[in-house]
């Protein structure tokens, strides 16, 4: 933890010196969700995955089914394009928040 | 002489089940640093004061092969008690017993002396030490769990309900204590998680130790679940006794009063609060300033620190502090701090213990986080309980007090009682820097020189609004105090509020943004 006369916080244009939180400094910065992105919203088994590099999908296509919570997972293509990359396998056990494909949009 | 055999008889069979799971199992929860449910309520309770209601009862289960099996006590203690002379209901679940896990007359012992606890209006202790649910007894063991959460929910606002964690405590059975109003943990003893280590390795193939999802570090300094840390049991059990001091044993009896006493002489008001409000200093010294014997016991001390809560005495009576903490994150309300103060304020409230507020703010914590994590709903949650409280009320303004900040910290406006104000205090919309950047933007951008125009500007708008007088012009101030004369004012302000009654609208309940 930083000393109470290290740290600094701006609040409306003012500079105030205090100790930062633990939640604080490990904040991690926002940026735009990317569509072409497809990312897990939960964590589970990767049971199968329905399309190939190269293909072209369209926008509401299942692209993988993801096992969670004992619940098979549709995951749908929130866009039409072409698949770039898919970087998980079948059988993989994969955290939230874990890429799973990539779609260069059309 | 027939009788006496009974006797025997009677001492034989209690000797058997006062031996709990029997002196293996009693050896491996030592080896453990643990000590046993017995030795946990004599620690805790007044010397030779408990009365064991129900050591006789056994489960009637019999699938599995349980109906061989007889588990002493059914792996609970419940009984009443005295601390500190004053009555207590306590249940201690016996690890040592099937693990302590939960079946239907396990559930039942522990409701039974929640519903004695409710009907006699005195406080329940709850030691929870527990593997879980006992899957041989299936459906019977949930619904145990959900008596005992509606029991706590409408004991919730009338008995003080305190859950001590001093051991496993896993699944459903986490949700006992969350509903109580404090939870007591222990470093490397309590854990407290939903789902466990094991779980989350299947599933997720993540290994995480107990410790580290859900010991009580994390409960304390995380996950805000915890209110009081204790370093081993010795001191969990006087860190209870010493809160059962501050608050009343039922919402109709108010806190013990004791002798009136003089703060030590080592904290100086006049001389903890810097001048410049960007500087920090540490607020629980101005508290420690004005009350009692400087006797502050601090509630959640390791949880949100830029919010600081607990109980101390004035002129010998209980009130609730609630400060913001210049030291820090500047003392800005967040999603957090907004949640500890809100619920803190609720149990005053509901125990009739005066609420103090002492305000220094800078306001509310920008940033992406913060709006995603729902710092709106959580913010108004401090608006809802400041206003709907109707116990006294009494707020002083030390320094800064900005924006949306000065209006939920116990502002008039939410009808604090007395408001006293510093000379240091500082009452307006923002700070002078941000409130000038705006007011004064077209003068600055088309000055030839910006920065010193800005300068200017600033300290204009310094001298004209950071005071604590305007505010006073209006009456949203009663008095602007030296800070020598908090201690006379809140004592004044605490005898005069006694017989405060406000009547509020006839409803069922509101609705706050939980």
């Amino acid at each position: 933890m930083e000393d109470k006369d290290t740290g600094r916080l701006n609040i409306d244009s003012t500079i105030y010196t205090t100790r930062l939180s633990r939640k604080f400094l490990g904040r991690k910065p926002w940026s735009p969700a990317d569509p072409g992105s497809v990312v897990s919203y939960i964590p589970g088994t990767v049971l199968d995955i329905l399309v190939k590099e190269g293909q072209a999908v369209k926008k509401g296509e299942d692209l993988i089914i993801l096992e969670a919570m004992k619940m098979q997972n549709f995951i749908k293509s929130v866009i039409a394009g072409k698949i770039k990359k898919i970087t998980v396998e079948k059988g993989d056990r994969i955290g939230k928040g874990t890429l799973l494909l990539e779609i260069d949009p059309d | 002489m027939a009788l006496n055999r009974k006797i025997e008889e009677l001492r034989e069979k209690k000797k058997q089940i006062l031996l709990g799971g029997g002196e293996k199992a009693i050896e491996k929860q030592k080896a453990m640093g643990k000590r046993t449910a017995r030795e946990r309520i004599s620690a805790l309770v007044d010397k030779d004061s408990f009365m064991e209601f129900d050591l006789f009862i056994e489960h009637d289960a019999r699938d599995f092969d349980m109906d061989k099996k007889s588990l002493a006590g059914d792996g609970v203690i419940v009984g009443s008690g005295t601390i500190n002379g004053s009555p207590v209901a306590v249940y201690a679940q016996d690890f040592t017993v099937a693990g302590g896990s939960l079946g239907m007359m396990h559930s039942r012992k522990i409701t039974k002396i929640m519903d004695y606890a409710l009907k006699m209006r005195m406080p329940l202790i709850g030691i929870n030490d527990s593997g879980g649910a006992r899957i041989q007894e299936g459906v019977n063991s949930l619904a145990g769990y959900g008596e005992i959460f509606f029991r706590n929910t409408i004991s919730s606002g009338v008995i003080p309900q305190i859950s001590v964690i001093l051991g496993p405590c896993a699944g459903g059975a986490v949700y006992s204590p969350a509903l109580t109003d404090f939870v007591f943990v222990v470093d490397n003893i309590s854990k407290m998680f939903i789902t466990g280590p094991e779980v989350i390795k299947t599933v997720l193939g993540e290994e995480i130790s107990m410790e580290d999802l859900g010991g009580a570090r994390v409960h304390s300094e995380l996950t805000g679940n915890a209110h009081f840390f204790a370093s081993d049991e010795e001191e969990c059990f006087a860190q209870i006794k010493k809160l059962l001091t501050f608050i009343p044993r039922n919402n109709r009896n108010g806190a013990i009063a004791v002798e009136a006493r003089e703060p030590d002489g080592k904290f100086d008001p006049e001389k903890i609060v810097p001048d410049d409000p960007t500087l920090p200093y540490d607020v629980r010294d101005v508290i420690r300033a004005v009350v009692d014997k400087s006797d502050f016991f601090e509630i959640m001390e390791m949880y949100a620190r830029n919010m600081v809560i607990g109980f101390a005495r004035l002129g010998g009576v209980t009130a609730g502090f609630v400060a913001n903490q210049p030291q820090e994150m500047a003392g800005v309300l967040d999603v957090d701090s907004s949640d500890k103060a809100a619920r803190f304020i609720r149990f005053c409230d509901a125990f009739n213990i005066p609420i103090v507020t002492f305000m220094d703010l800078p306001g509310y914590l920008p940033g992406v986080d913060q709006e995603h994590a729902g710092v709106i709903r959580h913010g108004a949650k401090v608006l809802y309980s400041y206003c709907e409280a109707t116990v006294p009320k009494i707020t002083v303004i030390l320094r800064k007090a900005y924006g949306g900040g000065y209006i939920a910290m116990g502002s008039r406006h939410l009808r604090a009682d007395f408001v006293f104000a510093w000379p240091s205090a500082e009452i307006a919309v923002m700070g002078p820097e941000g409130a000038a950047n705006i007011i004064f933007r077209k003068e600055i951008m088309s000055s030839d020189d910006p920065e010193e125009t800005r300068g200017k500007k600033v300290e204009e708008y310094r001298k004209k609004f950071a005071n604590p007088y305007v505010a006073a012009s209006r009456g949203y101030i009663d008095a602007v105090i030296e800070p020598g004369e908090t201690r006379a004012c809140l004592l004044h302000a605490i005898k005069a509020t006694a017989g405060k009654t406000v009547k509020m609208i006839d409803k069922k309940h509101g609705n706050p943004p939980f």
